[in-house]
């Protein structure tokens, strides 16, 4: 008899085995409800790394920067990637508008004619202290960027602390305001 | 008549009477009431009908236009071409769910039909877990993707389908999958089934074994036709990507193949019991877990179907209650069947033990890249994939391994094999097999390449060689070599087909790795010189189709000025749903595949606008999946074998020596 109990310990693995999986993707479909978990979405590994070396040509009505001018800011900017043809960074204008308040922001335009970009900024307001462009969009390349509007922390020295590869919401903005305090 | 209200109101009876048939059998088995566990078959057939009534109702739906029904509206379009109406049915979630449950349906009518020789209890247990198994999917289909849903008002005209699945290799690629996928179930309630009886024997191996060849032989024709239709339409110029659904397909086909093997040796030797259940239930899980990750977006993949994390908790409770409830009484019953059938390491038994063992690693290897990514997501967050690095270096040692012994595993007789008639047998085969390799190495230069080139040679041979043994050709006379050839059991030549079909798999995978390809940008009436032809594109040209505008390139193909061959590459653009679909041009022999795709001209408005052409050079491509028709023909003659429709077990003919 006792051997059986062994036995039946032993063929009790393959359910055991299922229910750590099963209760792992349980776990899964909550945070997939809650929004706290997401299978699409892209973490680079560009936290606590520097900057790569670039250096954007001007953007009316703005001039552009580079690598050098970025670390030598004494407080930290948020560098921010968008395009006039995209629909979400049009939508994040708004958010944008009200965190360039609290926080230096640069953009980046990705992909876009110059003339482009002016009109979108005339229409919709320009959070932006410094613009540069990058028609080709190579420089976005080095960043690691995956699509626009994407946003990268950069602290003075020029390290980047945080990374949102989605429009910004009042949400994220506030986890980007947690980390300047 | 088939109104989408009357389709509902089937499936809603087919729901209940899955329940039923569940429900009723199990408690007439338990109190031993025979005429409870009779109505088992007249249940299931009833299922069955009221589900095809359903299924007709949503193709009726489809074909007559009807976009008052949300499904139709989604996928559907007036000015479709019929057989894609007809196909687009389960060219969706909703639409394929209820394609699963009506296969499944159709087991279940089938089982009971062919189950008349099962001992009463058993019998009704087997149909009781059909039922069981159908019952949750239809109550899914209920609850959570109703394909009858209506729309008020009906909009005149639909929002068309993706315009990627209207071709005849994918109409036809998801029924055939899931007729394999859903074919597992039979297995699996054999299974829970003799778990339940607490008995396993060697007639109770011949009853599982015709299902799981059917399932596994449609299992593998799914894949193959999925993975053709990825290499000539999507026109990447690949077969297989790793993607998670692939991977999913692929699951249930490794632990399939170690379940048709095992229960192979419970029917002749009544051992490996525990195997062959574990295995049964196994496959089943893992085919329904491939639709659970599918379904819930928990993966990432080119499959996109509307997922919904509602419906994934719902097919993760099914899971748990099929799969866990298995598992369970597995656990619990299990360790009381015992093994009668003793055998050596060095025998048919032992060669197949080994076969599980690999299968399986590979299963869990293939189960372990595919789960890493979003496991290690939850754990810390960290987003990152597998790919084929990970999949090619960790599966091709272990899959030579098992090429090694599949050539092998057959020579070797039941119970004790004798090792100097087996290197008798093979040492022609061994050598000339050694020879290949390193002629192999010579032009390929890279070892992976060329042992996976020697081993299917060698595959190859030792069926031929055990061939020539049994027919004892040039031993006897030419006439009695004849009589011996027709003597040999269907099972023999199954076997050998099938392997042989993997080998020709191999060596088309191996072709396929040393393809050559060229992207190029050029203006008309340029000539690519590529693998040793020359490629002259021609003239390229808009036509406007039924649904779509086609834009068509002419290339001439030549090899030392004689033209081999023209190849028509287009891009179809479907206004309606603003997307383009590559035609890929393909151009066979059946040694080598011609492979052309037309790319996006970016820049027509200049003199001389240029057009984007991919070029490729496919060695032995066709070979992938004629391999793979070829293993499932195998498993379609092990069908016809007397012995699976008798419930006796087989006399042996005896071959008169001359």
């Amino acid at each position: 008899m006792k051997q059986i109990t062994r036995r039946r310990l032993l063929w009790s693995l393959p359910f055991a085995t299922a229910a750590v999986a099963g209760g792992g993707f349980f776990s899964m479909l909550s945070g997939l409800r809650k929004g706290n978990f997401d299978p699409r979405e892209i973490n680079i590994p560009v936290i606590n790394k520097p900057i790569p070396s670039f250096s954007v040509a001007s953007q009316p009505p703005s001039t552009g920067f580079n690598q050098q001018e970025l670390q030598q800011q004494t407080k930290p900017i948020l560098i921010n990637f968008f395009a006039s043809w995209c629909i979400p960074c049009l939508r994040e204008m708004g958010v944008l508008q009200q965190l360039s308040s609290h926080i230096g922001i640069w953009g980046i335009a990705y992909k876009d004619k110059p003339d482009a970009v002016s009109g979108f900024l005339q229409r919709n307001g320009n959070p932006y202290q410094r613009i540069g462009q990058d028609p080709e969009g190579n420089i976005s390349i080095d960043w690691g960027l995956s699509g626009v509007p994407e946003s990268f922390l950069v602290m003075p020295g020029g390290i980047i602390k945080w990374h949102y590869p989605k429009p910004l919401t009042v949400t994220s903005t506030q986890t980007l305001l947690s980390l300047l305090q | 008549m088939l109104s989408p209200e009357f389709g509902h109101f089937t499936l809603a009876l087919a729901c209940c009477l899955a329940g039923a048939q569940c429900i009723i059998p199990l408690m007439g088995a338990k109190v031993k009431n025979n005429r409870l566990m009779a109505l088992a078959s007249p249940l299931a057939w009833g299922q069955f009908l009221a589900l095809a009534l359903a299924f007709a109702c949503l193709i009726t739906a489809a074909v007559t236009d009807d976009f008052s029904v949300l499904n139709i509206l989604q996928n559907s379009a007036a000015d479709k071409p019929l057989l894609y109406k007809i196909t687009g049915v389960w060219g969706n979630h909703e639409g394929s769910i209820l394609l699963w449950a009506f296969i499944l349906a159709l087991f279940g009518a089938i089982v009971s039909a062919y189950s008349h020789h099962l001992p009463l209890s058993l019998r009704a247990k087997v149909i009781a877990i059909m039922g069981g198994s159908a019952a949750g999917f239809e109550l899914f289909c209920l609850m959570t993707s109703n394909p009858f849903l209506r729309v008020s008002p009906a909009p005149l005209d639909g929002q068309g389908m993706n315009p990627l699945l209207q071709d005849p290799g994918l109409a036809f690629h998801p029924p055939i999958l899931y007729m394999g996928y859903v074919g597992f179930a039979v297995p699996f309630a054999f299974a829970v089934a003799a778990l339940l009886e607490g008995k396993v024997d060697a007639a109770w191996g011949r009853w599982v074994r015709p299902w799981t060849v059917l399932a596994w032989a449609l299992l593998t024709c799914g894949i193959a036709l999925g993975s053709w239709w990825s290499y000539y339409v999507l026109g990447w110029g690949g077969y297989w990507f790793w993607d998670p659904v692939e991977n999913a397909s692929l699951l249930p086909w490794l632990t399939g193949t170690a379940l048709l093997h095992s229960a192979l040796v419970v029917e002749k030797r009544e051992a490996l019991k525990i195997w062959t259940i574990l295995l049964a239930i196994g496959t089943f899980s893992l085919s329904l877990s491939g639709t659970f990750l599918v379904r819930s977006g928990i993966l990432n993949s080119v499959h996109a179907f509307a997922s919904d994390p509602a419906r994934g908790v719902f097919i993760l409770l099914l899971l748990g209650v099929i799969s866990g409830g298995a598992l369970l009484l597995f656990a619990w019953r299990a360790p009381t069947l015992t093994s009668t059938g003793i055998f050596t390491f060095f025998s048919r038994e032992g060669s197949i033990v080994l076969n599980n063992i690999l299968l399986c690693t590979m299963a869990a290897v293939v189960l372990t890249g595919t789960l890493y990514p979003p496991f290690v997501q939850l754990i810390n967050g960290q987003t990152l994939s597998v790919g084929k690095p990970f999949f090619d270096n960790a599966l091709i040692p272990i899959a030579l391994f098992l090429f090694l012994v599949m050539a092998i595993g057959p020579v070797i007789a039941f119970k004790k094999g004798n090792i100097q008639q087996t290197v008798k047998t093979l040492s022609i085969a061994a050598c000339l097999s050694i020879i290949s390799i390193v002629i192999a190495f010579i032009y390929l230069h890279q070892i992976f390449p060329s042992l996976a080139t020697g081993l299917s040679i060698w595959i190859i041979l030792s069926s031929c060689s055990d061939f020539i043994k049994h027919i004892a050709l040039f031993k006897t006379s030419l006439n009695n070599s004849m009589k011996r050839m027709v003597g040999l059991p269907q099972a023999f030549y199954a076997t050998n087909i099938a392997h042989i079909g993997v080998a020709i798999t191999v060596l088309g995978i191996v072709g396929m790795a040393a393809s050559q390809q060229k992207i190029v940008e050029v203006p008309i009436n340029t000539t690519i010189h590529l693998a040793g032809y020359d490629w002259t594109l021609t003239n390229i040209a808009d036509r406007q189709e039924a649904n779509f505008i086609a834009t068509e390139a002419v290339i001439r193909v030549s090899k030392n000025g004689k033209v081999i061959t023209w190849l028509f590459p287009a891009r179809h653009y479907f206004d309606r749903q603003k997307q383009v679909v590559t035609d890929v041009a393909i151009h066979t022999n059946f040694l080598s595949d011609l492979y052309a795709v037309l790319g996006d001209s970016k820049n027509s408005t200049q003199p001389t606008p240029l057009f984007v052409l991919r070029l490729h050079y496919n060695p032995l491509a066709p070979w992938i999946w004629l391999g793979g028709f070829i293993m499932a023909m195998g498993g379609f003659i092990t069908l016809t074998d007397r012995r699976f429709r008798i419930g006796t077990p087989a006399q042996r003919k005896k071959i008169k020596e001359a």
